[in-house]
């Protein structure tokens, strides 16, 4: 039985541009950096909840051939490639708190929905991040 | 080379993501195209690359998607909706309808309920692909005849 997501990855152009932005701008704190030859393993993750590495990865060789590259480039920066969706308590807090840090693309400000208060980001590259609040479920309720 | 490509989508994306966020405000391609620091014509001519739409289509599924979304979702008055999400008449709003979706707004609302994903993917999932054979432009945001050049 899977017991627990341990990493996932993003494409992203620039790993220290990306490592800025999720760290100084959203909020994740800095994971693993280690460096083997060329390659560097670079990861973020949610403050307070180790365990989920999220891993920045540039297109390029030795993994990409320089063609291949350029395409997943060009996906990143057209917000075609997979993004990420993070919870949060309060999604109206820190949607002040990213305008305060200078984020400017939003592509959805909190709104309200039946499942609870989401609101989306791009982050520099255009990568999509989600961000939700689920709603409080009053179990108590149900009859 | 690649880089200026890349620039140039991801500033393309920004606009694109301005129209997503106010579909619903009286929108004027020349403001769109200021978000991607491109001038009108050449903003319509790279996104139609990028994207494979003009902005104009883009727009109007965006809105019809929102609408779809209303009238599975809410009583509000077909009228109602069409002004909720953009559109400025009625007429041009039933024909829009029409042309994407291929029914009217009043049948598409009798034969849908409302639907579980969360909003953000029907948002990015559900917009609707415009309905074979009726594929014609057409130009309220004032933007075919620009979008037709090469």
């Amino acid at each position: 039985m899977i017991t627990k997501l341990n990493a996932t990855s993003i494409m992203v152009l620039d790993k220290d541009e990306a490592l800025d932005f999720y760290v100084n701008k959203v909020g994740l704190e800095k994971g693993q950096d280690i460096k083997q030859g060329s390659y560097r393993w670079l990861t973020v993750r949610v403050p307070d909840d180790p365990g989920t590495e999220i891993s920045l990865e540039e297109p390029g060789p030795p993994v990409h051939d320089e063609a291949t590259a350029a395409q997943l480039r060009e996906l990143i920066t057209k917000g075609a490639l997979g993004g990420l969706v993070f919870q949060s308590d309060d999604v109206r807090g820190l949607y002040e708190t990213l305008k305060a840090r200078g984020v400017t693309d939003f592509t959805q400000e909190p709104a309200d929905r039946f499942y609870g208060t989401d609101m989306g980001i791009r982050d520099p590259f255009g990568n999509a991040i989600r961000i939700l609040q689920p709603k409080k479920v009053a179990h108590a309720a149900k009859a | 080379m690649s880089r200026e490509v890349e620039d140039l989508n991801r500033r393309v994306l920004r606009a694109r993501d301005a129209m997503d966020r106010a579909y619903a405000e009286p929108l004027d391609v020349r403001a769109v195209a200021s978000v991607a620091h491109l001038s009108r014509a050449h903003f319509i001519r790279c996104f139609r690359a990028v994207f494979g739409e003009t902005p104009h289509r883009y727009l109007q599924r965006r809105r019809v998607e929102r609408s779809m979304f209303l009238l599975r979702e809410t009583d509000r008055s077909v009228t109602d909706i069409c002004f909720d999400v953009g559109f400025t008449s009625s007429g041009t709003f039933s024909r829009t309808f029409r042309e994407i979706v291929g029914e009217t707004p009043s049948d598409y609302r009798v034969e849908h309920e409302p639907m579980l994903p969360p909003t953000c993917l029907q948002m990015a999932a559900m917009r609707p692909v415009v309905a074979a054979g009726v594929a014609k432009r057409s130009s309220t945001f004032g933007i075919a005849a620009a979008a037709a050049a090469p």
